[in-house]
């Protein structure tokens, strides 16, 4: 069954409230599910085209090649597929896991779901206010990610959200976080465009304090993870955070685009070697793009996913289920 | 990463020299440390496979068999097929012979559509050309805004009738505006859209029909992965894309999708956006592109970036004062501002070939501020001390360290580099090539003297 969004968000005292504001129908559960599968349904076709039941009818050196290729070709990475098809390959050579097609494939798809689930945790939203910062590069969604989040926070759970235009280096960013701020019911506070990204932090939790909001959302400029200075600024907005709430922000998330390839392991190691990133939000899986590069983060850096991005609507972005991502891959 | 493909394939190889012949098992070897590379940097699998094969029999001729250096042979066969596979020189746009030369911009979302259109605008407005904007991404929140802003900033005039009207009418009028004033270029930004969208690929097909472009460019992130050949064959169908620009190449990703996608459609890559600021942005190199994606180093680039900004007597009368030993301080400081105008010492060392390899230079933390810090070391000296490095004694040391916010230890650190700096130059400038462990030096390795605080005086 899939993961609801309370479940992976961690509201602490508050949860009791937020939960009995927005208790989701069970068929509309289903629905969700199925929109999941379905927009994974290309990246299943595809995926399926080389691992159809078939291919485990016979189990040979071919089997494990052909595996492997499917794999990469879903961007898992090379270390990360050689560890995931030398597990199961002595598994299956150990006699763990019986000579047959369908025990090797659901077993391939548990230790897929193995991988995805490395350090799950929930996004942490229990301190009050909480302080939650996206970052990420250009282009992987991090202003309609966060309108998105702010909607469920706002609307479906009944929080108290504040939004911060900290990205004032895109032209227009700011007004695109305005649309979405509208559209969430919550309250935007933006700077002059090229203003310190900072100020505009220290400004939102002041007045998230001033009005008690929940959760303050922290929009940042979309940067190359190569570019040092770009990053020392982001570093710094943190620590104007840290410097009103110490233990703030309470999570940060990066925004991976699913299209990205194995670029996308630098992306999540070096933001978060300056700002301790506590989750990935992997976006624009509608596509055809299978998103792998989220098990290599997962497994080589313990950065667990915590959204998953499957379409343009509100409802598109939801919490990340590891089986149900393993299953949506590989399922027919 | 992959920086170290020549390494790795020297070390496979290496054994081979004094057996004398390399045998099918040590190419099949190199065979997968390339196939390992070329993944890591995002190429295509179906292209990797492919690459690979035709790989192994020229590898298995005899040019490989006869050198002296398998493994640097192996990596220069690599780098000329990869080279070859990416279409040899650079390709042109097409420019209209009358009227405005139009250019439609496609891609998925985020890939930097909006952005690479003011860029070329400013591209063209470079070379005189009066450059037009048409906003036809009516869709993503505040889209239109962004485009009039960086259109303003690249000198271009932006033609946009807010998110109400159909993108098909907004290009069909922007193309009669640009017509009635006379443009000579217009760009038409659209839509980030899934290739696998059917109504908006069928909108951008419309588009195409109505505005007639002389050219389609498909702009595609450097980062993207393997599945960059889908969405590339998608756009090709739909909106037969003429190009590719490249965005995002000022990042470390190696670049795969660029070969993936030039080898799977044949269309050239030809553009590259290469950072934040509007006139980050270029013809495309694919010979230097192949050589990124194998982990080679830019050396042309470093080359022209060199020439741009440095003047060629004063080179030659740099080199002919390090041959004769009369290089001093005051040079070093001129030819240290010199570099520095080229950008971040950080990325100029990763155009250099080998240096990827090179552990000391790698961990070599290239700090800017070090450098700002020699800078005013050497400022703080007397002409004479500058041009004769040995009369800094003791006191004035001291007196340079004061006066540059320094401390003496870095004083003394910063006397005795150039003095090695020196030695080296003098061997460079009569043709030797130094050695790594002296340039790693020269690099910092050899730098002990602790940090002075920052002050302020």
């Amino acid at each position: 069954m899939a993961t609801s969004w309370q479940e992976i968000v961690d509201l602490g005292a508050r949860s009791s409230a937020a939960v009995a504001t927005a208790e989701e129908a069970p068929e509309e559960r289903r629905g969700v599910f199925k929109r999941l599968r379905e927009s994974l349904s290309k990246s299943r076709q595809a995926l399926t085209e080389e691992i159809s039941a078939s291919l485990f009818d016979r189990i040979d050196e071919e089997t494990w090649e052909l595996l492997e290729e499917a794999l990469i070709l879903a961007d898992v990475g090379a270390p990360t597929t050689a560890a995931v098809v030398e597990k199961l390959e002595q598994e299956v050579e150990s006699g763990a896991v019986p000579m047959d097609g369908v025990a090797v494939r659901d077993r391939l798809i548990e230790i897929l779901a193995e991988v995805a689930a490395t350090a799950r945790a929930p996004i942490d939203l229990s301190a009050e206010p909480a302080v939650l910062m996206m970052v990420g590069v250009n282009g992987t969604g991090k202003t309609t990610t966060i309108g998105k989040i702010a909607w469920h926070l706002s609307k479906e759970m009944g929080l108290n959200v504040v939004m911060a235009a900290a990205d004032t280096y895109r032209a227009a960013a700011a007004e695109q976080l305005e649309t979405w701020a509208e559209r969430a019911g919550a309250e935007l506070v933006r700077g002059e465009e090229c203003a310190d990204p900072g100020a505009v932090a220290y400004d939102a939790i002041n007045s998230a304090r001033a009005r008690s909001a929940d959760v303050v959302i922290v929009d940042t400029a979309g940067r190359l993870h190569t570019q040092s200075n770009l990053m020392d600024e982001l570093t710094k907005v943190r620590r104007v955070i840290q410097k009103q709430i110490p233990d703030a922000p309470h999570e940060t998330l990066i925004s991976i685009d699913a299209t990205t390839g194995q670029n996308g392991l630098r992306q999540a190691k070096v933001f978060s070697e300056a700002v301790e990133v506590d989750g990935v939000v992997l976006t624009k899986l509608d596509g055809t793009a299978r998103g792998g590069i989220a098990l290599a983060i997962a497994s080589d850096l313990g950065i667990p996913v915590k959204l998953i991005g499957v379409g343009e609507t509100l409802e598109d972005l939801r919490p990340f289920d590891p089986g149900d991502y393993a299953n949506a891959l590989l399922a027919e | 990463m992959f920086d170290q493909l020549s390494e790795r394939l020297q070390t496979t190889l290496s054994d081979v020299r004094s057996r004398g012949k390399l045998s099918e098992s040590d190419v099949d070897a190199a065979m997968r440390e390339i196939r390992l590379a070329l993944l890591e940097a995002d190429v295509n699998f179906k292209v990797v496979k492919g690459f690979t094969k035709t790989l192994k029999e020229r590898c298995l001729g005899s040019e490989v068999l006869e050198s002296l250096d398998p493994g640097q042979q192996v990596v220069k066969i690599v780098n000329e097929e990869l080279a070859a596979l990416m279409g040899g020189t650079g390709s042109e746009l097409a420019m209209a012979s009358s009227g405005p030369t139009v250019i439609l911009m496609a891609g998925l979302q985020g890939s930097g559509k909006t952005t690479a259109c003011a860029k070329l605008a400013q591209f063209f407005g470079k070379q005189g050309k009066d450059v037009a904007l048409a906003a036809c991404d009516v869709y993503r929140p505040a889209a239109v805004e962004q485009l009039v802003t960086m259109g303003g900033r690249a000198g271009a005039h932006v033609y946009e009738r807010g998110t109400e009207v159909d993108p098909v009418d907004i290009a069909s009028w922007a193309l009669d505006q640009a017509r009635a004033e006379r443009r000579d270029v217009l760009i038409v930004d659209t839509a980030g859209r899934l290739h696998i969208d059917q109504d908006l690929m069928a909108e951008l097909a419309k588009i195409r029909k109505q505005t007639r472009p002389h050219d389609v460019l498909l702009v595609v992130d450097a980062m993207t992965g393997q599945d960059a050949v889908g969405v590339a064959e998608s756009f090709a169908e739909v909106a037969e894309f003429d190009g590719v620009v490249m965005t995002k190449l000022d990042g470390d990703a190696r670049g795969g999708a660029a070969l993936s996608v030039k080898a799977v459609t044949g269309k050239p890559i030809l553009f590259a956006s290469t950072g934040e600021k509007i006139e980050d942005f270029d013809k495309f190199h694919p010979d230097r592109m192949a050589q990124r994606i194998l982990g080679m180093g830019d050396v042309l680039s470093l080359i022209e970036k060199a020439e741009q900004q440095v003047d060629e007597d004063e080179a030659e009368a740099l080199q002919e004062k390090m041959r004769r030993d009369q290089f001093t301080l005051d040079d070093f400081l001129k030819q240290m501002k010199q570099v520095r105008k080229m950008g971040p010492l950080s990325g100029i060392i990763g155009m250099l070939p080998g240096m990827g390899a090179m552990k000391q230079l790698k961990n070599a933390d290239v700090d800017e501020r070090e450098l700002d810090r020699v800078q005013a070391i050497i400022l703080s000296m007397t002409p004479q001390e500058r041009s004769n490095p040995g009369i800094i004694n003791g006191s004035r040391r001291k007196r340079i360290a004061n006066g540059s916010g320094t401390k003496v230890q870095n004083v003394n650190a910063l006397v005795k580099q150039f003095d090695q700096m020196r030695v080296l130059m003098k061997s460079m400038a009569n043709g030797r090539m130094p050695t790594p462990q002296q340039m790693a030096q020269l690099a910092g390795g050899n730098q002990r003297a602790p940090r002075p605080k920052a002050r302020r005086r």
